[in-house]
């Protein structure tokens, strides 16, 4: 079943099934490797859970999560 | 012999200034955060007989033109003259960092990748087969290791190599319904007898994927009304068989399918279980939610302590040594005036500036570990829900941090900030963040009137009631100036790394010598107008006077006549005159003339506040006790209340001179110069005022 990544459980390894972003945010999305078919990780909020650390392949990216809501995942 | 131009490129924290570093020893800023590398930076230097520049670009993970160092990066490598790209890459995630990698072979330029961080990637347990690299890729990649200064000779022949060899394209393979539209496009331009600067098959890519320029280059030529459906028809293909709207998205699908297969060949990771990395244990503890910003806030509150405990040990020896070169100096003088000049006026200046060396060491220390450990992002992570409610970016962080050092980098740094109005915001609020310069200025006052056991907590309470100032200054200027939707915030967390000591140091020690530098020549000359001003006009009556009283006078009194006589010639110079027009202005906040005078001083650098300071209390003080220390005078000089509110205007009034230029230019005019005079100078005043007020009841 897809979700939010905001919505998956810490440390839980889930597929990107669809990136909604637009535009430039979008590219900027694509630049960093949030693609769909890839896998990825959400490591930890930050206080007051307005921003999310997520992993994808190596790199750990930090996203408010207004944008971290945007990627839609799958997971096992 | 040629001369050779390199456009050193790369994704951010890949170490490609480091690398610069090693292979040239040039003092260049190293970071490990986005945008250490504010402008390009050139380095040259001489290799077997070749005249090399390297031209260090800022990192930039894709060219999407998102922040201005990307758009500074991109349009370098279209537009400007050079002969070869040497493209870092870190080793430890090359799948990564061939996103760029296959951008830069979209440009049809010779090219030389350097896989940094191979000493890294070996303990890591990832083994790169660097000559299948270059066979798959058809570009020469080279391993190195910048901190270990290995494989810095091979790099640099490769690029001699390439340079003097003819250029080959390098292949991007891409999934076969691409390649057929690129092929049925390349077939097109060939037979239009199209000829640009890359190769018509990057054109026809280029064009396939919505790149800018290619559309620019095209648009104007009659082939465009013919090629147009074309391309519609394929982007569409290509549409329907990703399953996208997007074709872009289609595109950057392609492209890491090709690294991904890439990697698959190239890299033999010996098959350990994947343990839990050293980042990741101590992300843990760094970013837990509720620990991280407690930890964050005692990091700041040590660096604050250290820079006052650590820092005044040597500070005695340092105020010894011109207590004596003063006397040495002063008696080998015959001459009152000359004597005065170099000692009261040079010597006291200078010396009241290089007096606080060790705290700005510290201070320098401090900041380099934040900047190349990659805390800094860490922070930035930690903070943007806070900082976000004060309509501030997370990424101001970095350069707000930036400004505890030196505006100028700090608002030069602020250009990772993608959106004009968060920049500008974030401009305007960094001067206060009391920079390194004003720290003399705090660690003078707070020693004199806070007592010596509390004077680090002064110290890291003025920085924090800056930056707090800061942010509800940030605040009002995004309900009223800066209206507008928030930016996204997309930010890399690099991996921990151990800077080296030799990068610290070249960090620390080239910004000392330039505050040296400063005290050697722009503090000195200001040192000696300040003294000019204080000492002249002379006035011969009184002071005639006064010499016939003293003579009469018995020994005690005597002492007494001459500092009357000090102070009633002092309040006579020119300065005394300039003091006295302005000092009704400064009259609500508790200062003194001298003190009125010393802050416009402070316009030109902060540093020559102490200097300023040194100098007028120092003619005007009891000057037959040579252990009187500044410090001691301005406690029994100053009243509690106006010191206070003098801090308060030190944290908050116009940045120096030269911050101000670059703040200018940065804002973009002359307009933003004067709402941040206004800005602050309001700003100052009125918390000024309170302050003063304030401190008046205790």
């Amino acid at each position: 079943m897809n979700q939010r990544i905001t919505d998956c459980d810490k440390g839980k390894r889930c597929v990107i099934a669809k990136v909604h972003a637009k535009g430039s945010l979008k590219e900027r999305l694509l630049s960093f490797g949030i693609l769909r078919g890839v896998e990825i990780e959400l490591l930890e909020f930050a206080p007051g859970k307005s921003t999310v650390e997520i992993k994808i392949g190596k790199m750990r990216i930090a996203l408010r999560k207004e944008e971290a809501e945007l990627i839609e995942v799958s997971c096992a | 012999m040629h001369s050779i131009r390199i456009a050193l490129v790369g994704q951010p924290n890949v170490g490609k200034s480091m690398l610069i570093n090693a292979i040239s020893d040039a003092r260049l800023h190293v970071g490990n955060f986005t945008g250490v590398t504010v402008e390009k930076t050139e380095v040259r230097f001489r290799f077997q007989g070749h005249d090399l520049t390297i031209i260090d670009l800022p990192g930039t993970y894709a060219f999407t033109d998102y922040t201005i160092e990307e758009r500074v990066t991109h349009e370098f490598l279209c537009s400007d003259h050079y002969d070869v790209i040497l493209n870092v890459v870190d080793s430890t995630n090359l799948e990564k960092n061939l996103q760029l990698t296959s951008e830069l072979m979209s440009m049809s330029r010779k090219m030389v990748i350097a896989l940094n961080m191979s000493d890294e990637a070996q303990r890591e347990g990832i083994e790169i087969d660097e000559a299948y690299l270059s066979t798959l890729l058809g570009i020469e990649a080279i391993k190195v290791s910048a901190a270990q200064q290995t494989g810095l000779g091979k790099l640099l022949k490769a690029i001699v190599r390439t340079y003097e060899e003819p250029f080959r394209e390098p292949k991007l393979q891409f999934s076969e319904p691409i390649e057929e539209e690129i092929a049925n496009i390349e077939r097109f331009l060939d037979r239009h007898q199209f000829k640009a600067t890359i190769s018509n098959r990057n054109i026809a890519m280029n064009l396939l994927r919505g790149e800018k320029k290619s559309y620019r280059t095209l648009r104007d030529n009659p082939l465009w009304i013919e090629l147009l459906p074309l391309l519609n028809d394929a982007r569409a293909h290509i549409e329907i068989h990703h399953g996208t709207d997007d074709v872009k998205e289609a595109f950057a699908e392609e492209f890491f399918a090709f690294n991904r297969g890439v990697v698959s060949e190239v890299i033999k990771s010996s098959s350990r279980k994947e343990q839990v990395s050293l980042t990741q244990r101590i992300d843990n503890l760094l970013i837990h939610p509720i620990f991280g910003i407690s930890i964050f806030l005692f990091f700041m509150w040590a660096l604050f302590q250290l820079t006052f405990e650590l820092g005044s040990i040597p500070m005695d020896w340092i105020d010894a040594f011109f207590g004596w070169l003063g006397e040495a100096v002063g008696g080998t003088i015959g001459n009152d005036d000359a004597r005065s000049l170099v000692v009261d006026g040079i010597i006291a200046g200078v010396g009241a500036v290089v007096l606080f060396v060790p705290n700005i060491v510290i201070l320098f220390v401090g900041i380099a570990l934040l900047e190349s450990t990659g805390y800094m992002s860490r922070v930035a992570f930690l903070l943007d829900g806070f900082f976000h409610k004060f309509g501030l970016h997370g990424q101001s962080f970095i350069p707000l941090v930036t400004g505890f050092g030196c505006s100028i980098p700090a608002y030069m740094s602020a250009r990772i900030l993608k959106n004009d109005r968060d920049r500008l915001l974030t401009l305007f609020i960094i001067g206060f963040m009391s920079c390194g310069a004003r720290l003399p200025v705090y660690v003078l006052f707070a020693g004199a009137f806070f007592g010596e056991e509390s004077a680090g907590n002064v110290l890291f309470a003025i920085y924090i009631t800056g930056a707090m100032i800061g942010l509800v200054a940030a605040k009002i200027l995004k309900l009223t100036a800066f209206k507008g939707v928030d930016e996204p915030f997309v930010m890399e967390m690099p991996k921990y790394r151990l800077p080296s000591s030799k990068l610290i140091w070249h960090t620390v020690s080239t910004k000392t010598w330039l505050y040296l530098k400063k005290a050697g020549t722009f503090i000195a000359a200001a040192s000696m107008l300040v003294w000019f001003l204080s000492n002249y006009p002379k006035n011969e009556a009184l002071s005639a006077d006064f010499a016939a009283r003293i003579e009469a006078a018995p020994q005690e009194q005597a002492h007494l006549l001459q500092n009357a006589l000090d102070q009633q010639l002092l309040e006579q110079s020119y300065l005394g005159m300039i003091g006295k027009t302005i000092e009704p202005l400064f009259a609500p906040l508790g200062f003194d003339w001298r003190m009125a005078v010393a802050l416009q001083t402070g316009l030109a650098a902060k540093e020559v506040i102490v200097s300023t300071l040194g100098v007028l209390y120092a003619l005007g003080s009891d000057v037959d006790e040579g252990d009187e220390t500044l410090s001691k005078v301005l406690a029994a000089q100053i009243p509690f209340a106006s010191a206070v509110a003098f801090i308060v205007v030190i944290m908050t009034y116009l940045p120096c001179l030269a911050a101000s230029v670059v703040f200018t230019r940065e804002a973009g005019g002359i307009k933003y110069f004067v709402y941040l005079f206004i800005m602050t100078t309001v700003v100052a005043y009125v918390l000024a005022f309170i302050a003063y007020r304030a401190a008046l009841l205790f």
